[in-house]
């Protein structure tokens, strides 16, 4: 991996672990007393920390390094969260966000007022810190040196401790401890050496081959444990030897802990790694482990409190290395569980995808002609292969609602305290999936809307307690699969939309007459003409005119729609339709003449024949009798000017679109149909009633109907009639 | 290695001095335990010359400790004199010399 892809690898990372440290934030400010998540934000730091400083981008180091401090004490209990601090936390992760922006990506430097500003969040962290000592004015010093603390000359407590003790049958099999004691000198400097001879018999009883001595040595070396458990090799089964480093290392041991590969995650690899422990040290402790487990008790101790019983290991560096494991295997499971691909590369499948479904459209087309029912059947089967590739492939592009609606927490708490109002928000349906690029897109009209809600939606505390309502406002995202499309809603429990000003100042402006007559939905989704904003106040969060109109065209170029639904006094729905994805549907073909139409197969309910009785009431009206109900019609015919005249049979395609049901006259149904969806060229951009066209089995051009266009467009038609008739 | 050894022992006045000649090693761990036994059952005090020590090993070094304790154990004296520099060098390793009480050569060593 170059450098760059790493440092690119940095930033996608930090960018993660940003997000998370706000949840984590916002998460805290609830539930202060929650170690596990103190202890997330402070390695999500930590590691912004750790990576850069290998970046060398010491501008994120030296900031980084003052937020960890005080995550530190927060975490050692020695500072406690309120919700002060958490504010300051807050801008403190903005402030690293723009740090990663600035000079991480673009390699630049903080101008004078965003240095300036991220200085004043360091001396506010400072003064946050209890009882530490202040540091000078400015950003400290990057590295701080680990060990400098136990500095100084060399003292008893610089040395290992060595504890042996020698079996029985050393001396017979020909080896002398006196010997390894040599050896061991000339690795290091024995400072001081004690004998224990509490084993050994009387003169009488004792086997005069045999040994009976224990050593205990503080030994001074820059040697590493494994070079001084070597001294013993071989005496290594018939002794029992300990090694206690001394207690300066404690501190190296924690930082090549820290340090670690990550190629292992097992608790004792990781301490072998870091020099700490030895094989054979950790081989004597799973036997002990083993041991343990087969006795009285029958649990299996974790193997690090085996090591710290045995004291091989001190319990600090036990507890550092657990830390570190936790996290390789965070990583891990991370790593798992996702796998980074571009997204060019996806849709490149995707659009092969495409082109695979037309092609195979085309072969069954062939198969069904040639009569060959042996080529139909293993036709159909590539056919289903094909279904299922395109499913797959699509759902690669399917990402959770959550992560969206997420951000919003930090919104809404943000505004809430600009507002002076007190609003909680709640999510629903966080784990409803849609298209990525759908997405990336609904982003900015959510953010109108969400603040929309809060700003004008939801009043103030005084206002909501004096109409008997909480004092603590609600927003609600929520989101759910209905009819192959997504709905996402965005709900207050506000004041809800006052309908006369909307009329009265709908009727100011021109954009309806005076003597019109519209129900209740009709004037709420006034608020989604251009030029329209009912706020008498204009605050500059929202309300500056430009708004729900551009919202609205934001979802319609997403192939959506947007729906309003307002009680007075109780609050505000706003209900975004959109469809799941942007590429692939499935249609169902029908013909009109020699023309061929696909209609998006999940808004049919049904089809219908129309009967020679209702073809000759139809030719005067457009709406038919459909068991009892109402359905009006459009003729495809009419709609698209087809020349050629009407088949003998004229069929009627019910489909049904948020919540309005109509249909379409056609000649034939030609059955469902998979399609690729082809975007039309810019020249057709002004057609209405056309979403987009696809390319049929036998090379002929299908235009895909918008059906929530046409039923616009037939509603709008049939209300100018009605003005006319009236 | 030839396992080479004489016990020389002279009675005098309760007190045995014993001098031991040759190697204090495993090889005659067995013969010196037992002429120590010996010896320290008859008589009071025992002074060991350890001049003639020509090597010591563990097992020695060992039985020189299992022996002082015994005579302590017995209410005797057992004391350990002219160290040779091969016995020397052993209990100067084994930082022993404090615990050995007797008077004893600055090593060539140091």
């Amino acid at each position: 991996m170059s450098m760059d892809q790493a440092l690119q690898t940095y930033i996608e990372e930090s960018h993660g672990l940003l997000e998370e440290m706000e949840a984590i934030l916002l998460r805290l400010e609830n539930e202060p007393q929650d170690d596990e998540t103190v202890n997330a934000m402070f390695r999500a730091a930590h590691t912004i920390k750790g990576s850069a400083g290998l970046f060398g981008l010491d501008a994120i180091v030296a900031f980084t390094h003052v937020v960890e401090n005080v995550l530190e004490e927060v975490r050692d209990g020695a500072l406690s969260v309120d919700g002060e601090l958490v504010e300051l936390l807050l801008e403190c992760r903005d402030h690293i966000g723009l740090l990663i922006a600035v000079v991480a990506e673009s390699g630049g430097a903080l101008d004078a007022a965003q240095t300036a500003a991220g200085e004043a969040l360091a001396g506010r962290l400072r003064a946050r810190r209890g009882g530490a000592p202040a540091h000078a004015a400015g950003v400290p010093a990057i590295h701080e040196s680990p060990v400098a603390a136990s500095g100084g000359g060399p003292v008893e407590g610089d040395c290992w401790h060595l504890s042996i003790a020698f079996g029985h049958e050393v001396l017979k099999n020909g080896m002398d401890p006196i010997s390894f004691i040599r050896y061991l000198s000339t690795i290091g400097d024995i400072v001081s050496l004690a004998i224990d001879d509490s084993e050994l018999p009387g003169l009488e009883e004792m086997d005069p081959e045999a040994c009976y001595l224990s050593y205990s040595i503080e030994f001074r070396s820059e040697a590493d444990k494994q070079t001084i458990e070597d001294v013993f090799e071989f005496v290594r089964e018939d002794c029992r030897l300990r090694i206690f480093p001394p207690p300066s290392h404690l501190a190296a041991f924690v930082e090549r802990l820290e340090h670690a590969s990550g190629n292992t995650d097992m608790l004792g690899q990781l301490l072998i790694e870091a020099g700490i422990l030895t094989g054979h040290e950790l081989e004597t402790a799973l036997r002990a482990q083993d041991s343990m487990a087969a006795g009285d008790t029958g649990t299996r101790p974790p193997i690090g409190e085996v090591l710290v019983r045995d004291g091989l290991v001190q319990k600090e560096v036990v507890d550092v290395a657990l830390e570190k494991q936790r996290q390789i295997r965070d990583h891990k499971a991370q790593e798992a569980r996702f796998v980074r691909v571009s997204a060019e590369k996806l849709d490149e499948l995707i659009n092969l995808v495409g082109e695979l479904v037309i092609a195979g459209a085309g072969a069954s087309l062939l198969a069904r002609r040639s009569g060959d029912a042996a080529l139909h059947e293993a036709n159909s089967a590539v056919a289903n292969l094909v279904e299922e590739i395109r499913d797959g492939a699509l759902k690669l592009r399917m990402v959770e609602i959550g992560e969206t609606f997420n951000r919003f927490q930090r919104v809404v708490r943000d505004m809430s305290r600009e507002l002076g109002k007190d609003i909680g928000l709640e999510i629903g349906g966080a784990d409803t999936e849609l298209d990525k690029t759908v997405v990336e897109k609904i982003g900015d009209p959510l953010m109108h809307l969400v603040r929309n809600a809060m700003d004008h939606g939801i009043e103030a505390v005084e206002a909501r307690v004096a109409a008997g309502k909480p004092a603590k406002g609600t927003l609600r995202l929520n989101a759910y699969h209905d009819s192959g499309s997504i709905v996402i809603e965005v709900a207050d429990d506000g004041g809800g939309l006052k309908k006369e000003k909307i009329l009265r100042k709908a009727i100011e402006r021109g954009i309806v007459g005076p003597g019109q007559n519209l129900s209740d939905s009709e004037i709420c989704n006034l608020v989604f003409e251009a030029g329209f904003s009912t706020a008498e106040q204009v605050s500059n969060l929202s309300g500056r005119g430009v708004g729900m109109d551009v919202v609205k065209r934001n979802i319609q170029a997403l192939r959506g729609s947007v729906d309003i639904e307002s009680a007075e006094g109780r609050g505000t729905t706003v209900r975004i339709r959109l469809p799941l994805t942007l590429a692939i549907i499935d249609g169902f073909l029908v013909g009109v003449g020699k023309s061929s139409f696909v209609v998006p197969l999940d808004m049919v309910l049904e089809c219908i024949e129309l009967s020679e009785a209702d073809r000759q009431i139809a030719a005067a009206r457009s709406y038919v009798n459909l068991r009892g109900e109402v359905l009006p019609f459009v003729r495809l015919r009419d709609e698209f000017e087809i020349k050629a005249p009407p088949g003998k049979r004229e069929n009627i395609v019910v489909v049904q679109y948020g919540g309005q049901k109509a249909g379409f006259v056609v000649d034939e149904l030609l059955g469902e149909f998979q399609t690729v969806i082809k975007p039309l060229g810019s020249v057709f951009r002004h057609l209405k009633s056309i979403s987009g066209s696809t390319i049929l089995g036998t090379g002929e051009v299908a235009l895909i109907l918008d059906v929530p266009a046409l039923l616009q467009l037939g509603v709008a038609r049939d209300a100018q009639r009605l003005v006319r008739e009236t | 290695m030839e396992a080479t050894l004489r016990i020389g022992a002279r009675h005098d006045n309760g007190l045995c001095k014993l001098r031991i000649e040759g190697e204090l090693t495993i090889y005659n761990a067995l013969q010196i335990r037992d002429g120590l036994l010996e010896h320290l059952a008859s008589s009071q005090d025992v002074e060991v010359d350890l001049g003639g020590v020509s090597e010591m090993d563990t097992a020695g070094f060992q039985l020189l400790l299992a022996a002082k304790r015994e005579g302590a154990r017995l209410g005797k004296t057992v004391r350990y004199v002219s160290h040779s520099p091969a016995a020397l060098e052993v209990i100067d390793l084994y930082n022993m010399a404090a615990q050995f009480g007797d008077p004893l050569l600055i090593s060539a060593r140091q």
